[in-house]
C-alpha cells in the first residue's frame, strides 16, 4: 500500500488529473470530428456509388425493356439484388405498382405516393418530373430497429425509342414512365463507424493510461523520489543526525534544493559542534574552577606543611631533596590548575630564557615512578651544548609531561622502551615557518580552516585549466609541497590560479618560475610580502623573499619516541584537534590540542610519525629566539 | 610597633586554617579562626584584631559582602583576601572592595609571611596615623593619578603610554630594599598579576601587581643600580615600567581615583 501511496503521492496524482482531463478532451473533440468527417465522406460514397448502380441498373435494363422482355428484366434485377449490399431494386411503374423487384413478394404491390420512396417527388402531391441527384436520396430505416437505409429514386423518362417501341406499352404523351429504386443498407458503413468509434475510445483509454503510467513514472523519478529523500533527510536532521547527506542530487530545481539543504545541514553541523565544543568548553570552565577551588585548598595545606618542613629540616640534605620535589610538584600543580583556569581565558605564555634539558630532566624526575610501575626503560639522549631558548618552562614540561605520560599509556604492559632526545639545529625557513595568513589581491582570506594539511589550515586557490575548475590546497609550511589538488589536470598544459572568493588572478604578470619557466603564483602575506611559487606545480620552486632575508634560525629539536602501539594512520590527523581521545574516560581529549597550542604559541612545529604496532615518534622544534613577529 | 599581633583568620577549610596559623605562629603572631563570615563579624565587636585573613567563597555571607559588612561597622582593621579561585577578576575585585591585600591559594610559607608583614606594617601605619592626625606619614599619589588598592598607581601621558609605579603606601610596608626584580620589555601584563618582585632586607619577597594590563615598552633601568629612587620619589623619578595599555578604558573602572585621597 505504501508503494502505491508514493507512487500517485499527491503531485503525481494532481498531475495525472490534469493531464488525463486533457487528453480526453484533446481526443475526444478530434475523435468527434473525425468520425464525423469519416463518415461523410463513406455516406458521400455510398450515395454515389447507390447513383452509379442506379444508373447502370437503369442503363443495362434499358434494352431488355425496349425489347420489354419481363422475364430478361426480373433476372437481371435479381442477379443485382444479390449483392449483399444492395437491399432491394425495384422498378415501379407510374401508378406505384411495384413491377419488377429483387424480392419476389413486392411485386405486384402497390405503393401508396406517400411512401417514404415517393416521397421526394410526390411531397406536396403534385407529380414532379425533374429532380436532382442531392433530391432523389433519402435516409430511412424499415423499421426502428433495422439498420439505416439509402434509397435512391431514379425516374425512367419518356423517350422516342420507347413510344416508338414495337410493344407500344407507353404513349408517346408521358413523360415519366415510371421510377427504378435502387436502397443499399448502411449496415456495413455504420459497422464500420462503430469499429471506429471503439477504436478511438480504445486509442484514447491505452494513451490515457500510458501518459498517466509515463507521468507517473517520471514524477515518481523526478520529484517523488528527490521529495521522498528530502523528507527522509529532513527527518535524519530533525532527529539530531547532522552528518546526513543527500546522495545522487539531479541537476533540476529539487537537485538545487538538496543541494542547499546539504550545505544547511553542515552549517548546522558546523555551528551545532561549535556549539557543543562551546558549551563543552564552558563547562570545562565551570569544572576548572570547581576543580580549582577544590584542590587549591589542599594545596594550600601540602605547600605550606612540605615548605614548613623544608625550613625545619635544614640539615637533612637528604630530607631537603625529597621535600624539595613536594614543593617544587606542588607549585607545579598550582601552575596546572592556573592553566586550567586559564584555558578558558587563552593566557599567553610566561616566557624566559629557559634550559629545555633541565625542563626534560624535571618532567623525567615526576614521571619516574609510573616509568617503574609499567616497566618502561627510560633512554635519554641530551645534547649538553644546547643552546637556552625563550619559553615558558612550565608549559614545555607541560607538553614533555603529556608526550610522556602518551607514551606510558600506548606502550601499556608490554615492557616498551621511552626515549628522549634533544639536539640542536640551524634550519631554513623553508620546511619550519607556518603561513598563518594569506590574502589575494582584493585581501579575502585564503586560508581554510577547513582543509587541514598535517594538522594546519591550508592556502585554499581555485584552479581552472582546459574548461575545468576545482581548487587547490597549499601546504600552509613554508617550502613543504603537501599540497591537496582537488581536480586532475595536466600539468603541462595553461593553468590560472585565482581567489576562491573573488576570483582575482594570483598569477604573477611578470615573473617566471627560474626552473621551469613557467607562470608563478604570488600570495600576499599580510606585513610580510609575498609568498611566490612554481604555478604550474612541475617543480617545488617556491620563494618567500622576506623571510629568505632573515637567514637560517636556530632550533631546539625536541623527540619522544616510544615503543608502543602507535597510532592508526586514520587517526594521525585527528589527534591534535580538541576533544579527540582513544582513552575514553581516562582521557579528556583536551592534552594533544593543549600540546599543539602550546607549541603553535611558541610559534614552534610539533610532527608526529607513526606505524601501528612498532611506536610512535614526536618531534618538536622550538625557535631559539622569539620569532614571534616573523610568522604570520 | 606593638609586640602582640592578633590575626583574625576566616575560612572553612580546616587546612587551610591551619596553613595559615602556622605561617602565623612561626612569626609569633597570635591566632583567632573561625570557619564562616558571621562568626568573624561577632568576633571582631567583641575583640579586636590587628588583621583579618579572609576567603571569598565562605558558606552563606562570602568574602565581599563580610568586607562591605566590616566598612559599615566602621573598623578600619586591614583586611587580606584569598580564594582557591585565584582569578583576576577576584583580585582586582577585592583590592576594589578595600581589601589591602589578596593573596591566590596555594600559596608558599613565604609569600603568606610576606603579605602578613605588608599587612602588619599598614596596621602600623594607620596606628601611627591616628595618633598624629597632623602629621604626613604617607605621600599621596598626584591627584590624576589611579591606584590599585593602595598598593600599585597608573598615570596616562599624552601619547597614551601609561607609566606604572608603587605607591608609597605600600613602599612603606617594606622594609628596606634590597633587590628589585623587574619583567622584560615586551612581556604582557596583566591586572592585579604580579608584575614587581622586591627582595627586602629581612629575606622577604614582595610582590607588586600591575596595576593595569598592557605590554612593557619601557622600565626604569635606573632602579636596578638605585633602588632608593622608588623609595625616595615612588611617583615620578621611582616609576617602574611604561606600557602600552590593552583594556585601559575596562580596567579603569576598577581603579581608585587618587584624587578621592584629598577630601
Amino acid at each position: 500500500m505504501i508503494r502505491v501511496k508514493n507512487l500517485f503521492g499527491k503531485i503525481s496524482l494532481k498531475l495525472i488529473w490534469v493531464v488525463s482531463a486533457t487528453v480526453i478532451l484533446t481526443i475526444g473533440v478530434y475523435s468527434y470530428f473525425n468520425i464525423k468527417s469519416q463518415s461523410e465522406v463513406l455516406y458521400t460514397e455510398v450515395e454515389r456509388h447507390a447513383n452509379q448502380l442506379s444508373e447502370s441498373v437503369k442503363n443495362s435494363t434499358r434494352y431488355v425493356m425496349l425489347l420489354n422482355q419481363h422475364d430478361h428484366i426480373q433476372e437481371m434485377i435479381n442477379g443485382i439484388g444479390n449483392d449483399p449490399s444492395i437491399n432491394n431494386v425495384r422498378i415501379l411503374n407510374k401508378e406505384g405498382e411495384i413491377i419488377y423487384s429483387a424480392r419476389k413478394s413486392d411485386i405486384g404491390n402497390m405503393l401508396d405516393k406517400h411512401a417514404e420512396s415517393c416521397y421526394a417527388c410526390h411531397a406536396e402531391n403534385r407529380p414532379l418530373e425533374k429532380l436532382s441527384i442531392k433530391d432523389r436520396t433519402r435516409i430511412f430505416r424499415m423499421n426502428p430497429d433495422s439498420s439505416r437505409i439509402l434509397g435512391v429514386i431514379n425516374p425512367i423518362y419518356n423517350e422516342k425509342s420507347c413510344y416508338e417501341a414495337d410493344c407500344h406499352a407507353h404513349p408517346s404523351e408521358a413523360k415519366v414512365l415510371g421510377v427504378l429504386d435502387v436502397t443499399i443498407s448502411f449496415a456495413e458503413i455504420d459497422e464500420q463507424i462503430r469499429k471506429n468509434e471503439i477504436r478511438e475510445l480504445v486509442f484514447a483509454i491505452i494513451s490515457i493510461s500510458a501518459i498517466a503510467f509515463i507521468i507517473g513514472f517520471f514524477v515518481k523519478r523526478w520529484v517523488d523520489n528527490p521529495v521522498q529523500e528530502l523528507v527522509k533527510a529532513t527527518d535524519q536532521v530533525a532527529a539530531g543526525n547532522l552528518n546526513y547527506k543527500i546522495r545522487d542530487l539531479s541537476r533540476d530545481e529539487l537537485g538545487v534544493l538538496g543541494k542547499s539543504f546539504n550545505n544547511m545541514t553542515k552549517k548546522l553541523d558546523e555551528t551545532s559542534q561549535q556549539l557543543y565544543q562551546s558549551t563543552k568548553l564552558a563547562s570545562l570552565g565551570q569544572l576548572a574552577a570547581g576543580v580549582a577551588h577544590e584542590i587549591n585548598n589542599p594545596l594550600t595545606g601540602i605547600l605550606t606543611y612540605s615548605s614548613y618542613l623544608l625550613k625545619r629540616t635544614k640539615d637533612n640534605p637528604q630530607m631537603q631533596e625529597d621535600l624539595g620535589v613536594i614543593v617544587r610538584e606542588t607549585m607545579r600543580s598550582r601552575e596546572i590548575v592556573k592553566g586550567l583556569l586559564d584555558f578558558a581565558r587563552q593566557s599567553t605564555p610566561k616566557k624566559n630564557m629557559i634550559d629545555v634539558n633541565e625542563v626534560i630532566n624535571r618532567a623525567v624526575t615526576v614521571i619516574s615512578s609510573q616509568l617503574k610501575i609499567n616497566n618502561v626503560s627510560l633512554v635519554k639522549d641530551l645534547d649538553p651544548s644546547l643552546p637556552k631558548i625563550t619559553a615558558d618552562a612550565n608549559q614545555i614540561q607541560q607538553v614533555c609531561m603529556n608526550l610522556f605520560v602518551n607514551a606510558i599509556d600506548a606502550i601499556g604492559q608490554t615492557r616498551g622502551t621511552l626515549s628522549v632526545k634533544t639536539s640542536h639545529m640551524n634550519l631554513s625557513p623553508k620546511g619550519m615557518i607556518h603561513i598563518k595568513n594569506a590574502v589575494c589581491g582584493k585581501t579575502h582570506t585564503l586560508i581554510d580552516a577547513d582543509h587541514k594539511i598535517n594538522g594546519s589550515p591550508s592556502l585554499k586557490v581555485k584552479i581552472k585549466t582546459n574548461g575545468t575548475e576545482g581548487f587547490v590546497h597549499l601546504d600552509p609550511i613554508y617550502g613543504s609541497h603537501k599540497h591537496y589538488f582537488g581536480i586532475t589536470f595536466d600539468r603541462n598544459s595553461t593553468l590560472s590560479l585565482s581567489c576562491p572568493v573573488c576570483d582575482i588572478s594570483l598569477i604573477d604578470k611578470i615573473n617566471r618560475c627560474p626552473i621551469c619557466g613557467g607562470p608563478v603564483y604570488k600570495i600576499q602575506i599580510p606585513n610580510q610580502g609575498f609568498l611566490e611559487g612554481c604555478a604550474s606545480f612541475k617543480d617545488d620552486w617556491q620563494q618567500w623573499e622576506f623571510v629568505d632575508r632573515s637567514g637560517e634560525r636556530k632550533f631546539v629539536e625536541i623527540e619522544v619516541a616510544d615503543s608502543g602501539c602507535g597510532i592508526p594512520p586514520e587517526n594521525l590527523n585527528k589527534i591534535f584537534e580538541p576533544f579527540f581521545s582513544t582513552k575514553g574516560q581516562r582521557g579528556t581529549g583536551l592534552g594533544l590540542s593543549v600540546i599543539w597550542g602550546i607549541i603553535d604559541n611558541h610559534n614552534g612545529t610539533i610532527n608526529v610519525k607513526s606505524e601501528p604496532g612498532k611506536g610512535t615518534k614526536f618531534t618538536i622544534r622550538l625557535p631559539q629566539g622569539d620569532t614571534g613577529k616573523m610568522t604570520g | 610597633m606593638k609586640e602582640h599581633f592578633n590575626i583574625l583568620i576566616v575560612d572553612d577549610e580546616e587546612v587551610v586554617l591551619s596553613s595559615i596559623t602556622k605561617v602565623a605562629h612561626m612569626e609569633k603572631y597570635t591566632v583567632d579562626s573561625v570557619m564562616n563570615a558571621s562568626s568573624a563579624l561577632n568576633k571582631i565587636s567583641s575583640a579586636e584584631y590587628d588583621l583579618i585573613v579572609c576567603d571569598i567563597m565562605l558558606p552563606g555571607m562570602n568574602g565581599f559582602q563580610f568586607l562591605s559588612a566590616v566598612e559599615s561597622k566602621g573598623i578600619d582593621t586591614p583586611v587580606i583576601m584569598t580564594t582557591g579561585y585565584s582569578t583576576i577578576e577576584n583580585a582586582v575585585k577585592s583590592l576594589y572592595s578595600g581589601a589591602i591585600d589578596f593573596i591566590p591559594k596555594p600559596f608558599t610559607i613565604d609569600e603568606m609571611t610576606s603579605v602578613l608583614h605588608r599587612g602588619m606594617k599598614y596596621g602600623a601605619i594607620l596606628r601611627l596615623k591616628r595618633l598624629h592626625d597632623d602629621s604626613v606619614l604617607i605621600v599621596p599619589c598626584p591627584a590624576k593619578y589611579y591606584r590599585l588598592g593602595y598598593s600599585a598607581w597608573m598615570n596616562q601621558d599624552l601619547d597614551g603610554s601609561v607609566l606604572i609605579g608603587g605607591t608609597d603606601f605600600f613602599i612603606k610596608t617594606l622594609e628596606q630594599i634590597k633587590r628589585i626584580e623587574l619583567l622584560n620589555i615586551n612581556e604582557v601584563l596583566i591586572q592585579a598579576s604580579p608584575a614587581v618582585k622586591f627582595e627586602t632586607c629581612d629575606e622577604l619577597i614582595h610582590q607588586l601587581y600591575a596595576s593595569i594590563s598592557g605590554v612593557i615598552i619601557a622600565r626604569n633601568e635606573r632602579l636596578f643600580t638605585k633602588p632608593e629612587l622608588f623609595e625616595k620619589d615612588p611617583y615620578f623619578e621611582g616609576w617602574i615600567y611604561r606600557i602600552i595599555p590593552t583594556e585601559l578604558d575596562y580596567e579603569m573602572k576598577l581603579l581608585i581615583p587618587c584624587s578621592s585621597d584629598r577630601s
